[in-house]
């Protein structure tokens, strides 16, 4: 899937697109989709409802797991995407269209410097799973001893 | 003694086929300096029949509730437990199975269970039923957390009749988290309503019981009402058998029922083990502690049942879980299930029914005896207070000699009601116990030092 | 196992069809007591059936769940050892079943004495000096010490500390219990050999902290060996040290938490002492505690005056109470029973030959199974599931696969640091017989992910369901019956 060019990413996967006219929009990422895998349940804020960059304004459930959704920016919750809590499936299929979350009048302009474009975000979750699969394999190999080698085939003789 | 099946040879065939010298190599990660270098200091091992010899010495310590006239209530009751329960919900495969984490080996409990929902959901009236909690008062202090929970408000409003106990435990609970009970009076036994919707504007939600601590039945629609007028949830602690006859929380407009199934086929085992219900309206499922069954299809598209929305739960919130309840009371709602099924419709009628008119026959017996009063006039269902001249204590004390249980001594919590006694009738209760209990006070009463 | 009957009782209900349990009402009608307005306008809507139907309704239920009394159940971390059964018949007995918790202490003498005897067998075995019995189950019982170590602080003017720490291996009541205390949850990490890593605990240990929630032995089945050092670190910053008892069958009569450093722990009786699970409870949680903790338990406590038994509410230093009345007292019995069945002897018996059949099952799969952390393990392990995706299975399909040859799966996903893993607790009450058998299940699944992948794919095979549609069921929740024709809610006034 490809990301949109036009929006900041943030290090737990929401992103935000800053139109030149009117308010930021929210949603999270096809990556965050893909991870949490079945959705069931949104938790969304009020329409009215102030926000504070780097805090939680809402969950994201699936079957087996709850996720917080992390504000990108700060500001004022100006629309809540409806259709989406309806039908999370939305996520899927258009995570940065019609699975938008929610629209926020902004306060604070700096917020985004700490945000990643498409490019640097796409370097972020590969050097991320890279991470967590050595972090994995090294804990259990460490765990294991000296005489295991790589994890494969021959575990299952 | 021990249960244990492997025999001397069989563990030295283990600790070969493992490598051990003995079963000291796998303790050698406890630290000697720690090691207890002593047999525990218990009483020696019993052989079963030694054992129960042991117990059944010790049982006959207590006095049973069978083997004199009791009118105890206040929190829990001696109902007629039918027979099949015991053979039923005592078999071995619901006695020693889990919480169903695998579905497809626990279909029984699982079915068990939603059908125990079912019958807690039709009994209040409400949409949404757990797999049930500890007790009555854990249940209430989880239905208190579900409010504060959907509030910006920390006030919580508790009838003065709400089971003195109930109210400790919220106490205890909620105490470290800011929360602030108020108390609302009661008038004529029943909690007062004027000013309660101003007063609910404050609070995140209003917690009565019905029929309360005096046994009076509430006014709910009108307190439902109240406190809806203020923006406050209203929580309801019920006894489930007034529910064959009482209008349900869930009809008087109430957001959440809780109570204790103990009178449905529980004995009273000395407070417990017992069964905590709590239901819900549809929009606060999401805020439900605990265990929830729910129906879905297997690959096939055949019924089935599962655990579901456990994303509320302790295991995957954590520290953002709002209850860190892991289990139910599953066997104890197994009771409960099949006595309710046993009942049916028209055994539930029943037995609310006689407890209903055997508590009115002996209000009226108790009443015609000299020095005897009664400080509420409110409706009530199987309980009621009652005050003598005489210190409760002594009172019971004069009774017990008798072979008779009297009521629950109020003293403690509510010294107000001096002398008060609370007294309490079933369907166990016959008239002849009714006529024993009348002529006992009479006599007991004589002497009002 | 297979029944094919799955009606709900409620579809077996006919109008009409009832039971003779109670007698007609002789007495005045209700209208006549009540006043209207209170009065139901529709009854519940129980279902109408025989007793014949009742009881084979609840029975055929009963053959559609695994069982220890029918399967073996090595469900880690939990404790799943025979129930004996002359315990449910002691809790039976009328003479402890039908007492009434407000009958007056005189009159329930027994009673007091097994609560008073068990509270101090207890403290014994956890090396502790004082035992409330009020805890209805293990994560009340947390709550309870965590409370209790609050109030300990909140005394001696140390009320700023505001986090427990946890490692990162505990079960989730742990940070849960935290919370509702009021208290932050803040993890450790564990080290490469599955203990607390100390180099972290030294970096989150502060003037902040309160306490320390340690599981030992850990839910990866290992004892913490550095656990002397551990609490010393802790006392030396002026906080306290709570243990999950979880899993005391490993170690009973063996160590005690009470002379490693431990300042308060519950017990989980239906684990350690074999009260039965029930389906899922009751369960029961006492907590131990140090003598400097004693003035916070909860009340009302147990005690022993002269030469009888009573229940004592002057401690004006309590918590309060945790739940109604004195906590799940059938299982006090139980337990009580149990301990005297056993004695000194026979519970250090359990701890070795629990420790002793894991070990034999460890060395059993180890060849084929990663094992987590591959020491001489307590009374449970750990595989490490990850290698598992190379055969194109997951740990889930191997434990749906175990219940077609009649095993209950270990926990699986669980602890949540070990990926895809399986927790396996074999307790001391199998034999070897059934150990091999076990693993020779989970090596033939091995063998099937490669030969025929669907079957493992597909499992259970032969359970009275197939896989459920877990999505589903969370979706579009259906939590309760509703009758056909859609007159779904009683009477409802909004």
């Amino acid at each position: 899937m490809s990301r949109p060019s036009d929006a900041k990413y943030s290090e737990t996967h929401e992103w935000v697109i800053i139109p030149k006219k009117g308010d930021a929009v929210v949603g999270i990422t096809d990556y965050a989709v893909k991870q949490l895998s079945d959705l069931v349940h949104l938790e969304l804020p009020k329409v009215g409802d102030t926000l504070e960059a780097g805090t939680p304004f809402g969950e994201v459930e699936s079957v087996k797991t709850v996720a917080d959704l992390v504000s990108p920016v700060s500001g004022k919750v100006t629309a809540v995407n409806k259709e989406v809590i309806d039908n999370p499936d939305i996520l899927h299929e258009e995570p940065y269209e019609d699975g938008w979350l929610i629209k926020v009048k902004i306060t604070e302009k700096a917020d985004l410097d700490s945000l990643m474009d498409a490019k640097e975000y796409q370097e972020f979750i590969e050097a991320a799973e890279e991470e967590g699969g050595e972090e994995e394999e090294g804990r259990t190999k460490k765990a294991k001893g000296k005489e295991e080698d790589d994890v494969d085939e021959d575990d299952f003789v | 003694m021990d249960y244990i099946q492997n025999s001397p040879d069989d563990a030295a065939a283990m600790l070969k086929a493992v490598g051990a010298a003995s079963v000291e190599d796998f303790f050698t990660s406890i630290p000697k300096e720690i090691r207890l270098n002593r047999p525990l200091n218990l009483p020696p091992g019993m052989t079963e029949q030694e054992l129960l010899a042991h117990m059944e010495e010790l049982a006959a310590r207590n006095r049973t509730t069978e083997s004199c006239t009791s009118f105890l209530g206040g929190g829990a009751y001696s109902h007629f437990i039918p027979s099949l329960v015991e053979q039923v919900a005592g078999r071995g495969e619901w006695v020693t199975s889990y919480t169903p984490y695998q579905a497809e080996a626990s279909q029984g409990t699982l079915q068990s269970i939603f059908e125990y929902q079912t019958m807690i959901c039709e009994l209040t009236g409400l949409d949404v039923a757990n797999a049930s909690h500890y007790d009555g008062s854990t249940a209430l202090a989880e239905a208190v957390a579900m409010a504060l929970d959907h509030s910006d408000r920390n006030r919580i409003l508790v009838s003065a009749a709400v089971n003195p106990q109930y109210r400790e435990v919220l106490r205890t609970i909620f105490r470290q988290l800011g929360v602030e009970f108020v108390e609302l009076a009661t008038f004529e036994g029943a909690t007062a309503t004027s000013g309660l919707a101003e007063f609910a504007a404050t609070a995140a939600a209003v917690v009565v019981q019905s029929p309360n601590f005096f046994g009076v039945v509430e006014d709910l629609a009108e307190i439902s009402r109240a406190a809806k007028a203020g923006g406050a949830r209203t929580i309801a602690s019920v006894n489930p058998v007034s529910l064959g006859l009482l209008e349900p929380p869930g009809a008087c407009g109430f957001d959440v029922a809780v109570g204790d199934a103990q009178p449905f086929g529980i004995e009273t085992s000395y407070g417990g083990p017992w069964c905590g219900f709590i239901a819900a309206r549809m929009e606060l499922i999401r805020k439900m502690p605990g265990r929830l069954v729910g129906q879905t299809v297997d690959d096939k598209g055949r019924r089935g049942f599962c655990l579901t929305l456990q994303a509320r739960e302790q295991h995957i919130r954590r520290e953002k879980a709002s209850s860190n309840i892991c289990t139910n009371q599953a066997l104890m709602a197994l009771r409960a299930t099949i006595t309710m099924s046993t009942l049916g419709r028209e055994g539930l009628r029943r037995m609310a029914t006689l407890s209903l008119q055997r508590a009115h026959e002996l209000h009226d017996a108790v009443t015609s005896v000299p020095g005897v009063s009664r400080p509420h006039q409110a409706p009530f269902f199987h309980e009621f207070v009652i005050q003598t001249p005489v210190d409760p204590d002594l009172l019971n004390e004069r009774l017990l000699a008798r072979g008779i249980l009297g009521g629950v001594d109020l003293h403690q919590s509510y010294p107000d009601l001096r002398n008060g006694v609370l007294l309490c009738a079933t369907e166990r209760t016959s008239k002849a116990d009714i006529e024993r209990f009348r002529a006992g006070l009479a006599e007991c009463l004589k002497d009002p030092r | 196992m297979i029944v094919d009957d799955t009606a709900l009782i409620f579809e077996k209900s006919r109008p009409g069809r009832r039971t003779w349990m109670l007698p007609e009402p002789d007495g005045a009608p209700a209208e006549k007591l009540i006043p209207e307005k209170y009065l139901r306008k529709a009854p519940p809507r129980l279902p109408e059936v025989a007793e014949l139907e009742v009881v084979r309704h609840y029975v055929r239920l009963s053959q559609k769940s695994f069982s220890i009394d029918t399967n073996f159940y090595p469900l880690g971390s939990c404790t799943m050892k025979y129930n004996p059964k002359i315990n449910e018949k002691i809790a039976a007995l009328p003479g402890f079943a039908r007492i009434h918790p407000h009958q007056p202490a005189s009159e329930v003498q027994g009673a007091l004495q097994v609560m008073h005897d068990l509270q101090g067998y207890l403290a014994e075995i956890s090396g502790m000096d004082a035992v409330t019995l009020q805890p209805a189950a293990g994560a009340q019982g947390e709550l309870t010490g965590i409370l209790v170590i609050r109030a300990f602080h909140a005394e001696r003017g140390q009320g700023h500390r505001s986090e427990v720490l946890i490692p990162d291996s505990a079960h989730g009541t742990n940070p849960a219990t935290c919370t509702l205390a009021g208290y932050k949850a803040v993890s450790v990490k564990s080290n490469a050999r599955g203990g607390v890593d100390l180099d972290d605990l030294k970096k989150k240990l502060s003037d902040k902290t309160a306490a320390l929630m340690i599981t030992n032995p850990s839910t990866l089945g290992l004892f913490e060996e550095e656990i002397v050092t551990i609490c010393r670190m802790l006392h030396e910053a002026g906080a306290q040290v709570y243990m999950d008892g979880a899993n005391m069958n490993a170690i009973q009569g063996i160590t005690r938490p009470g002379d490693f450093g431990v300042d308060v722990m519950h017990f989980n009786l239906h684990k350690t002492f074999s009260t039965p699970h029930g389906g899922g409870g009751p369960g029961s949680g006492p907590v131990a505690c140090k003598k400097h903790l004693e003035p916070y338990l909860p009340v009302p406590r147990v005690v022993k005056r002269d030469d009888a038994y009573a229940l004592d509410y002057d401690r004006p230093k309590s918590i309060g109470r945790v739940k109604a009345f004195y906590g799940n007292f059938g299982m006090h019995v139980r337990c009580y029973a149990y301990i005297r069945t056993h004695g000194p002897d026979g519970l250090r018996r359990n701890a070795e030959n629990a420790v002793l059949n894991a070990n034999y099952l460890k060395s059993r799969v180890a060849g084929r199974f990663q094992i987590a952390y591959d020491r001489p393990c307590m009374h449970e392990f750990v595989i490490n599931g990850n290698p598992l995706r190379k055969l194109g299975i997951r740990t889930l399909d191997v434990a749906k696969r175990l219940l077609d040859y009649g095993f209950h799966p270990p926990t699986i996903y669980f602890p949540l640091i070990v990926p895809e893993c399986m927790m396996i607790e074999p307790t001391e009450s199998e034999n070897r017989e059934t150990l091999d058998a076990f693993a020779e299940a989970l090596m033939k699944i091995l063998d099937e992910a490669k030969a025929n992948p669907d079957l493992v794919h597909h499992a259970p095979h032969t359970m009275p369901v197939g896989r459920l549609d877990e999505l589903k069921a969370a979706r579009e929740p259906i939590v309760r019956y509703k009758p056909a024709g859609g007159d779904d809610v009683v009477s409802r006034k909004s």
